[in-house]
């Protein structure tokens, strides 16, 4: 594979290299086209104590992701289309993975008026979204879903029914009980899926749903994907990996929203990222000072760093026992969520834009937070064993990141 | 040194049934120095104990209080107001503050499950959990075990309802998880909303009626109902809580035979319990009071590493 000029030149055979070429050599290892992750939190502007579009990007890159899309979550709200152009700008000076900023559903993230999705859509937003807070109002998320057509764009939600989950601070079921924890139960996150889909069937417009968790939400969204109903939905590696059984000792590492739940649920969300019912995986990065953390569970703030975990986590966990074959993994991390999201990349053709991802599926190695280049360590894996990292990482055909070097 | 509890004592559901015998066992030989005029022997002498009280209490911090100076240890009691808890200092560095002063012993009470395990790891000194958040309250858990046991002479095969609001209730968990060790049949009872989604996967039984753990049971561990459950939607009102699941002196009339009456306090009598029932015969609240300080002595005594087949010596000033 050639790359120049900030896109693939050319592809396979015998390419002859021109004098000036700097040559990497992949042997053994998987040439992919490059990971997007749709779903992290930067936390810049606001709290750049825990994370910087800079440190965010850079640590996308280590983890193999040439582009991201950063959540409105921040301090003050992405909803405003001056507060796209910072995090563009911020990004252009990152050196790292692209970061697409996605802009507030609503004003303040409030869950009150719509924000100005034109104007940020023009600054160069990419999606909405109330990320961290769900849309509660069903007539506002209408709204945003009918609204949101004219710009073709998605409207993402974190779907949770508020007076259902309030409160609580794991996945309801036997180990919430017996921790006396109060749990969220699973219909907090379907009763919102459903809505959405059913909000998306009414409007035609595009929900896409963020972080499923539960088997009911997949049944759900399966059930929207057969009626053609224009909704997508993505899941996250601790979703399909962990059970709530890793809160015991009230782990807060193991605390996210939403909460890692059962075997069924992890069973069901694997089988869906099989057959395609979800769509994409994505990190929910979410990066938190340790300190933050150091607390009494209930008081503790929901999310884990996941950047540099996900790739390894996932052919770990999924691909080497045979659960998702590497064509299917590259679909759900790189293909799909350009597909939908309408980014460059997501394809190695020729003229397609020189975003590559060089991964060594052999390759072990030990989850040290200590040793990552996001600011966070808030992860459940650390210390664990995984086996395949990203080795080489290319954004518009510059090299962002390269292991052992 | 190590004592046969490990370091802290912070729930039951991880204790063995020979570790909530020994501490039952050892109990015994500390309620007589209660009854003695002059109330102490001096088994912790020496001994630092910091009752950090998170949440409001008057009998389990003086309960506590009265164990600990009863062993001759020194004493001090943090509430909440008032100290640096109340300025936004954090839980782990109360606990190293703490630590910094060279204490042996923390009794803690925190409106957060968790917080005990949390001390625990973070300090060398020896925690004792006095209720965390709707997690578990082990002393209580014991105490009841002991006055089921003065009167039944064994637990095993007897059958024990607890009553009420469970879902919120540390002191059911840590009953349940006891009782179920000592080899009790449990079952609860109380309005569905008020039971974990989950109750059946912990091996008890579940009423839906009072009348049926009635029938059914040879002691009712009564749980206090908390005023605010109405005003946050889980039950109609105090009104109707008392005539659907209230132990009222009717019902237990309708008894087939005697059964004991416990209740960890505070009361609200006319709601959960009748006055009647609170005070009649069969009603052994109180000696759960009294047995309270017997029961925290020994879990003292034991974390302090005393052992176990000294105790009777130690009641007579002997060592640890």
């Amino acid at each position: 594979m050639l790359l120049a000029e900030g896109r693939i030149s050319r592809l396979g055979g015998e390419i002859a290299a021109p004098e000036e070429a700097t040559i990497i050599d992949c042997g053994g290892a998987v040439v992919a086209p490059g990971f997007i992750d749709v779903h992290v939190h930067l936390r810049e502007p606001g709290r750049e104590d825990v994370e910087t579009i800079k440190s965010g990007a850079r640590a996308a890159a280590a983890g193999g992701f040439t582009a991201v899309c950063a959540m409105p979550n921040t301090d003050p709200v992405t909803d405003n289309q001056a507060a796209v152009g910072f995090i563009i700008r911020q990004a252009s000076r990152a050196g790292g993975a692209r970061v697409y900023p996605i802009g507030a559903v609503s004003v303040g993230q409030k869950g009150e008026t719509l924000a100005e999705f034109g104007e940020m859509v023009s600054a160069g937003a990419v999606a909405m979204s109330d990320d961290g807070h769900p849309v509660a109002s069903a007539h506002l998320m209408r709204a945003a879903l009918e609204y949101a057509r004219a710009f073709g764009i998605p409207v993402i939600d974190h779907c949770e029914e508020p007076t259902l989950s309030k409160g609580g601070s794991m996945n309801e079921g036997l180990v919430s009980a017996r921790l006396g924890l109060k749990g969220i139960p699973s219909e907090a996150e379907e009763i919102m899926v459903i809505r959405d889909i059913l909000l998306a069937r009414r409007t035609g417009g595009h929900v896409h749903l963020a972080h499923m968790s539960t088997r009911g939400s997949v049944e759900l969204i399966r059930w929207g994907k057969e009626r053609g109903i224009n909704v997508t939905a993505e899941v996250c590696p601790h979703h399909l990996t962990l059970t709530d059984t890793a809160v015991e000792g009230y782990f807060t590492n193991a605390k996210m929203n939403p909460p890692l739940r059962s075997a069924a649920d992890v069973q069901a969300l694997r089988e869906a990222v099989a057959d395609g019912t979800i769509d994409m995986i994505v990190s929910d990065h979410a990066p938190h000072h340790y300190d933050e953390k150091e607390r009494e569970f209930a008081d503790a703030p929901n999310g884990i760093v996941g950047l540099e975990t996900a790739l390894g986590v996932l052919l770990t966990e999924l691909v080497e026992p045979g659960l998702l074959d590497l064509p299917a993994l590259v679909e759900l991390m790189a293909c799909a969520p350009a597909r939908v999201f309408k980014l460059p990349g997501g394809v190695l053709t020729e003229k397609a834009p020189a975003d590559v991802t060089v991964f060594d599926p052999e390759r072990e190695w030990t989850v040290d937070p200590s040793k990552f280049l996001s600011k966070g360590r808030n992860t459940p894996f650390a210390g664990k064993v995984l086996r395949g990292r990203a080795i080489c990482t290319v954004v518009g055909g510059e090299v962002v990141h390269r292991l052992d070097s | 040194m190590t004592s046969a509890l490990g370091k802290d004592l912070l729930a039951l559901e991880p204790l063995s049934s020979g570790q909530i015998r020994l501490i039952l066992d050892t109990a015994e030989p500390f309620k007589e120095i209660s009854e003695r005029a002059i109330k102490k022997v001096p088994a912790l002498r020496g001994q630092t104990i910091v009752n950090l009280f998170f949440e409001a209490s008057t009998r389990t911090r003086i309960s506590f209080e009265f164990a600990e100076k009863r062993l001759s240890a020194d004493t001090v009691n943090v509430a909440a107001s008032g100290s640096s808890v109340s300025k936004g200092e954090t839980l782990v560095d109360t606990a190293r503050n703490l630590e910094a002063m060279r204490i042996d012993m923390v009794v803690i009470r925190h409106s957060a499950s968790g917080a005990a395990q949390f001390l625990a790891e973070r300090i060398e000194s020896n925690v004792i959990n006095a209720g965390d958040g709707t997690h578990e309250h082990p002393t209580q858990g014991l105490l009841d075990l002991l006055t089921l046991r003065d009167h039944f002479g064994t637990l095993a095969g007897k059958r024990v309802c607890i009553c009420g609001d469970v879902l919120h209730s540390r002191v059911a968990r840590s009953n349940i998880w006891g009782l179920k060790k000592m080899g009790v049949e449990v079952a609860v009872c109380g309005p569905r909303s008020l039971l974990p989604n989950a109750i059946s996967e912990f091996g008890v039984t579940v009423f839906n009626r009072i009348e049926e753990a009635i029938e059914w049971a040879d002691a009712l561990n009564i749980l206090r109902l908390q005023l605010e459950r109405m005003t946050a939607g889980y039950i109609p009102s105090l009104r109707e809580y008392n005539r659907v699941f209230g132990v009222t002196r009717e019902r237990m009339d309708r008894a087939q035979r005697d059964i004991l009456i416990l209740h960890p306090g505070p009361m609200n009598r006319g709601v959960e319990i009748d006055s009647d029932v609170a005070d009649g015969d069969n009603s052994v609240i109180l000696e759960q009071v009294t047995n309270g300080v017997a029961i925290r002595m020994a879990v003292l005594y034991l974390l302090a590493g005393g052992r176990p087949e000294l105790a009777e010596a130690a009641k007579h000033g002997g060592e640890r």
